[in-house]
């Protein structure tokens, strides 16, 4: 892993770019060697005259001891394995031996050039290696840096120079250059590697934030993308982005920056979104049919739940989901830990499977499979209807999935493509009516249609549901 | 002296009027723990033994801690008061919710007494009004007290007596732990006495008989007979089965349990009302012809039967209906009532008969139970249950099970006695529906049996890590017959520059007493299971289904329809090479690689493997390049720029070896190597040589489909040989090869120290850089790497290898779907464990 940090002397600037060494208290005549926790830190000077002074910072990962190190754990996962880019590209990693080896110079003081250190420099900085994560994609050093004065030059490395097809990978080199001070250009390059990069070798804690602010002192206060600066540096944990904009004086903060994703809204009409209009069409055929007690199967992290567990007219109210994780966010929504024991025994999750019988699903009013048979292989839905109609087998069903027909209405959704990328089939109003009616009379259940958001004359409503009785068989 | 005896487990409860002295007494008499004192738990709950307004508190503990200690089997004695009914039947229905007997002990002292003892105890007196009535309430309760549920009631009435009492300790009766056996135990016998004569005759016993003629004992010179009840009615002697093993009880040479039957006769020989049905009219009969005398001595005989017999340490439990684990040498009505009965639930079946909680479904104990009562068509066990009723009566089987050695000995009814009112069971419980899966075949704590070699124990939560996987991800469960075992490498080699050498696989199976082996190429590809069917219905399939083809983890492979082309395919290889009638069979499933690997691991291969390997190449060259120029200027840096030299040599080594595992996603290969099962067998015991035939026939008949594996058999005693099979390996590895699995040449092998991996895998130099990191070559690197376990790896893999084999018999042999899909989850739930993913 690489940095390298040039200063250059426009002809009659008057500058002496040997000053470089000075500002970073690193002498020119030999290597300097620094032990850090995760390797080794070099500093030497390639090239160094009046006129251009350029310092390395070569950084000597260690890449079995970083794995095997218990405090390297940080890093959601990458660290499991030992082959990872921690080694090469530039990250944290980089954040803390800058931090070591030049922490001096990050302070913006030097005794024997004062007037140097407090000036912006012509300066150019280059990274061979910089990874740049998630959905802001590479733009995001441009996004960062180029607020800070800086002008970006962004060359991206091809994934494998074999196979072109592969395109780019998420790395490129990064050339940095502009008049700024010196202190301001490190401190600014200590908070933002870890941000392009979207991750931290280790745990981020309470002083991160009070970090954050600190070096974000003088540059990051009226960064255009300073929210966005603080979610990823902090690890995207809000109560600490909130701690660190407490600490900084705040301006206007500006609109969050979501990462963008496919949303189902209706066509920008509907006041209600799509989620909350199918939750509240399911409560109300669940009340329209008497049904007090209620099994969500493949409840997810308990948006409906949320719902019936706020209404009184549900007396008994079991979640089930296959996923543990969904079934820990749900419990953490429904604040099942703050609940009286009354309340508790109201509402109940439970680790479940569609696709297998469960006796504990037995003996309810309905059951509400809300967007669940989509997430299920299709040769496996005759295990789910044996489940849910011989196996739980109550006196109502509701289910709802996406109707197909409608996915012309959403102007981002490729032609052909689902809703959503764990779909296994998206059906039109037909199939869904074909197959719920087969399942309704093999079971002995009656079923009725209704669609769920706004109407579009030929290609329905963007949710179908099919409610399942069996006393109207 | 006065000496008396109470039982060595269960509960005491101390009765007597404060400063009656039972503290000194319980101290004299039981251990330091035994005794539960109220007022210490008054103490513990509220900071004073006197203080009375904790009372309710301080019982609440003392019954919990009492609770506990009972659940264990441990003798406990309450020292309270105990004067008052109340508190007696709280503590009776404690004894009885834990099944033990509760004995009193009454410390029976004059009032005066203990008003004078309590004068001396300065703070802690207690008033006097309250000993006066205390005392009443003992005058009034000693009247009761035998009728409130003691099993005993020892009332020591002065001080002399308790002074003088000295307590011993019983058995409990159905206690016979110091019996080792061996035993012959024996099925319900219901009048059938010429089976019987045969039965014992068969297990090696020597008749006895009277000068009548009549079978009055049976010896054998080292074993003992254990019958497991009902001896009487349906058949055609009952009073000679009795004769016989009443003979056998009195001379030691056989145990018996009551069965239901004799509950029911004893009954009606007492007089007491009973339905005469099943037979029982005919043995009363039988038994009045056979005179007065032979009546009693056989109703002193059923009476003298405990409800159930613990032997050999608590390895063994024998009753009638069978017994759960909690009830295991307990004495209580209900425990009784399970033993002679089962647990009915009150309702009845469309025979008429009691329907039965099918308790053997859910043991787990450690001891083995063995049971009649419910006839069953063969002797099978379920859960170290076994139920020994064959129906002889019924014209079905007269049946021994030999303990220790677990082998059924049975002689054919000579004729059918009775009419059963329902078709005999299978021993595995009514048949459910096969195809149905249920959330109680994958919750844990499952224990799942893989036949004979071993059972598995999968936690709850290593059950539940499987549920999402195995519900969402994996294919259908009806064509996921098997999941192939994780595969632990050779421990770390002791040779400098290798973390992986053949000496240590070698190594593994020569101490396992393996002395040949088969080398078989490491194939670049992803494990791989193909099923293929020729009769769909086989497998509960559609019209048309071919097969499946899925990952070790369940999923599928490819998009339906190239499945379908690849299964096509193979099916026309499969019929040319002759394999449907060489196995006999028109269904086949085989394991092996799928190649190339970047068919289901693209997207591993470009976003790990191929993105560290752009920024390790471009981050080390531009390293090297700085650094050479730095030293163009003089600068001292020799070691550095030859370490990141290297690390930039590392990072295209690396490069070089994921590259080899991009293949073309049209030119799709299986590597079969082994032939798992197929109709009716399973072929784990077949020698490498024969599957690697059968692999090799495939890929002569359609090499554009099927690829060969090299492979090379090496004898473990041979030096020359083993060399032989390293110069392999290096060649194949050299350039980047994965490397060899070597198994036993035989294949499935239980050695001296058990079942023996079924293959240890060996992995080349260069590849292991993709999985330790471009740089894992480098001495200091390769040291601290070497420093791996593969025990775990090991024990986990010889598990999951178990429960596939178990998944693959029983698919051979046509069991249910249910049974197949517990153990196919079972190895996924333990892979669902996260280890040390580089092994």
């Amino acid at each position: 892993m690489l940095l390298t940090i040039t200063l250059e002397s426009a002809p009659g600037s008057g500058i002496d770019a040997t000053a470089l060494s000075h500002l970073l208290r690193k002498h020119p005549g030999k290597v300097q060697s620094f032990d850090l926790a995760v390797g080794q830190a070099h500093v030497f000077y390639p090239e160094y005259s009046k006129q251009r002074a350029t310092a390395a910072l070569l950084l000597e990962v260690d890449p079995v001891g970083l794995v095997r190190s218990k405090r390297f754990r940080g890093d959601a996962g990458a660290l499991d394995y030992y082959v990872n880019d921690r080694p090469y590209a530039a990250s944290s990693l980089m954040s803390v031996a800058l931090g070591k080896v030049l922490r001096s110079a990050m302070t913006g003081t030097s005794e024997s050039y004062p007037e140097l250190a407090a000036a912006p420099l012509p300066l150019r900085f280059e990274l061979p290696v910089l990874s740049t994560r998630g959905h802001a994609g590479r733009d995001l050093a441009k996004r960062l840096f180029a607020p800070l004065g800086w002008n970006v030059e962004q060359t991206p490395i091809a994934l494998d120079e074999q196979h072109p097809h592969w395109g780019d990978s998420q790395y490129s080199a990064l050339a940095l250059s502009g008049e700024v001070r010196l202190d301001l250009a490190l401190r600014q390059l200590y908070v933002l590697l870890p941000v392009l990069d979207d991750s931290k070798h280790y745990w981020v804690n309470d002083d991160e934030a009070e970090k954050l602010a600190r070096q974000g002192e003088g540059w990051l206060e009226d960064h255009p993308d300073r929210e966005l600066i603080a979610r990823r540096y902090l690890a995207h944990q809000k109560d600490l982005v909130a701690l660190a904009e407490a600490r900084m004086d705040p301006p206007a903060v500006p609109e969050a920056t979501a990462d963008p994703g496919i949303s189902e809204q209706a066509g920008g009409e509907a006041a209600v979104p799509l989620r909350v209009q199918r939750a509240m069409d399911v409560i109300a055929a669940l009340k329209e049919h008497g049904a007090h007690r209620v099994v969500d199967l493949g409840c997810g992290p308990g948006a409906l739940l949320r719902r019936l567990q706020a209404d009184p007219f549900f007396t008994r109210i079991v979640g089930a989901d296959v996923s543990a994780r969904s079934l820990e966010q749900a419990a953490a929504a429904l604040r099942l830990e703050e609940r009286t024991d009354e309340q508790q025994e109201r509402i109940s999750l439970l680790h479940s499977s569609a696709v297998y019988r469960d006796d504990r699903l037995a003996g309810y009013d309905a059951l509400v499979l809300m967007e669940v048979i989509e997430h299920v292989d299709a040769s496996r839905l005759p295990a789910l209807q044996d489940a849910v109609f011989a196996g739980a087998a109550p006196r109502m069903v509701v289910m709802t999935t996406p109707n197909v027909e409608y996915n012309s209405k959403y102007p981002d959704l490729e032609h052909g493509s689902l809703r959503h990328d764990d779909h296994r089939f998206e059906w039109t109003r037909a199939e869904f009516q074909t197959w719920a009616g087969a399942a309704a009379t093999d079971y002995g259940y009656a079923v009725e249609f209704r669609g769920i958001g706004p109407v579009d004359g030929s290609a329905g409503t963007p949710t179908q549901m099919a409610i399942f009785r069996k006393d109207a068989a | 002296m006065n000496e008396f005896s109470i039982p060595e487990s269960g509960l005491v409860v101390l009765i007597g009027v404060s400063g009656s002295g039972k503290s000194t007494f319980a101290a004299k008499h039981f251990g330091r723990f035994e005794t539960l004192s109220s007022d210490y738990f008054r103490g513990l709950v509220g900071n004073d033994e006197t203080d009375q307004s904790v009372t309710a508190a301080a019982f609440d503990a003392l019954h919990y801690v009492a609770g506990k200690r009972l659940e264990a089997g441990l003798l406990t004695v309450v020292d309270a008061t105990s004067v008052q009914p109340a508190a007696r039947q709280s503590l009776i229905e404690l004894a009885r919710s834990h099944d033990v007997l509760a004995t009193a002990i009454v410390l029976d002292v004059p009032v005066e007494v203990c008003l004078e003892r309590n004068e001396t105890r300065g703070e802690h007196r207690v008033p006097k009004s309250a000993i006066d009535r205390q005392h009443q309430q003992l005058r009034r309760s000693l009247k009761m007290l035998r009728r409130e549920g003691f099993a005993r009631v020892h009332v020591l009435s002065s001080l002399a007596e308790i002074e003088d009492a000295v307590i011993t300790r019983h058995k409990l009766l159905n206690d016979f732990r110091d019996q080792h056996g061996p035993f012959d135990v024996i099925g319900d016998v219901h009048g059938c006495l010429d089976e019987l004569v045969l039965l014992l005759e068969k297990l090696g016993y020597e008749l006895v008989r009277d000068r009548q003629g009549r079978a009055v004992d049976a010896v054998h010179p080292q074993r003992r007979a254990v019958f497991v009840g009902d001896l009487v009615d349906r058949g055609p002697d009952s009073p000679g089965v009795l004769r016989l093993v009443m003979g056998m009880a009195a001379a030691g040479h056989a145990l018996a349990v009551p069965g239901n039957h004799e509950d029911k006769l004893v009954r009606a020989l007492r007089g007491a009302k009973v339905t005469l049905g099943h037979g029982l009219d005919k043995t009363l009969e039988q038994l009045e012809a056979e005179g007065p005398e032979f009546t009693r001595e056989v109703q002193d005989f059923a009476r003298s039967l405990v409800s159930h017999l613990v032997l050999d340490e608590g390895k063994l439990v024998v009753a009638h209906a069978g017994l759960i684990e909690k009830y295991h040498g307990r004495a209580s009505k209900r425990v009784r009532a399970f033993a002679l009965y089962g647990q009915v639930s009150g309702e009845k079946d469309e025979y008429g008969l009691p329907v039965r909680y099918p308790w053997a479904r859910d043991y787990r104990g450690a001891a083995a139970v063995l049971y009649g009562h419910t006839p069953v068509t063969e002797v099978a066990w379920i859960n170290n249950t076994a139920c020994l009723d064959t129906g002889c009566a019924f014209g079905g089987q007269l049946s021994a099970l030999r303990y220790p050695e677990r082998d059924v000995v049975a002689v054919d009814a000579l004729a059918q006695y009775a009419e059963p009112l329902r078709p005999l069971e299978s021993p595995h419980g009514p048949q459910r529906e096969p195809g149905v899966l249920s959330m109680a075949d994958v919750t844990g704590p499952l224990h799942l049996k893989a036949g004979e070699r071993g059972t598995v124990k999968l936690s709850a939560a290593q059950a539940a890590g499987a549920l999402e996987t195995m519900s969402r991800f994996a294919t259908d469960p009806r064509w996921l017959r098997y999941l192939p075992p994780t595969m632990s490498p050779a421990e770390s080699s002791a040779r400098p520059g290798y973390l992986e050498h053949p000496d240590e696989a070698f190594a593994y199976f020569r101490k396992h007493g393996i002395t040949e082996v088969v080398c078989e190429e490491k194939h670049m590809g992803s494990r791989a299971v193909l099923l293929l069917a020729r009769n769909p219905g086989r497998f509960d399939a559609p019209e048309g289904w071919l097969g499946a083809l899925h990952t070790r983890t369940g999923r599928d492979f490819l998009a339906p329809e190239v499945e379908r082309a690849l299964l096509q395919r193979a099916h026309e290889a499969v019929e040319a090479a002759g394999l449907w009638e060489e196995l006999g069979s028109d269904w086949v499933i085989l394991d092996g690689e799928l190649l190339p690997w970047s068919l289901k691991a693209e997207s591993l291969i470009k976003d790990n493997y191929a993105s560290v390997g752009a920024a390790a190449v471009a981050a080390t060259s531009a390293a090297v390049d700085l650094l050479e120029k730095a030293a163009g200027t003089g600068l001292e840096l020799t070691a550095l720029l030859e370490r990141t030299r290297e690390r930039s040599g590392n990072a295209l080594a690396f490069r070089e070896s994921y590259r080899r595992y991009v293949g073309n996603k049209d030119e799709i290969r299986f590597a079969a190597f082994q032939v798992l099962a197929s109709e009716g067998k399973t072929h784990e015991s077949r020698d490498h040589g024969w599957h690697l035939g059968i692999a090799q026939k495939l890929a002569v008949q359609a090499p554009d489909l099927f690829k060969d594996t090299a492979w090379m058999r090496v004898s473990l005693d041979s030096g020359e040989s083993t060399d032989q099979a390293v110069r392999w390996w290096e060649e194949l590895t050299m350039t980047g090869g994965e490397g060899m699995v070597v198994k036993p040449w035989q294949n499935l092998t239980r050695g001296p120290k058990g079942w023996v991996q079924p293959g240890i895998k060996v992995r080349g130099r260069e590849y292991l850089r993709i999985i330790y990191g471009a740089d894992y070559l480098q001495e200091e690197n390769l040291r601290r790497l070497k420093q791996r376990a593969t025990d775990r790896k090991r024990s986990r893999a010889m598990q999951e290898y178990l429960l596939g084999l178990e998944a693959l018999r029983l698919t051979a042999v046509g069991e249910p779907l249910w049974k197949v899909h517990q153990m196919v989850f079972g190895v996924l739930a333990l892979e669902s464990e996260p280890l040390d993913p580089r092994l």
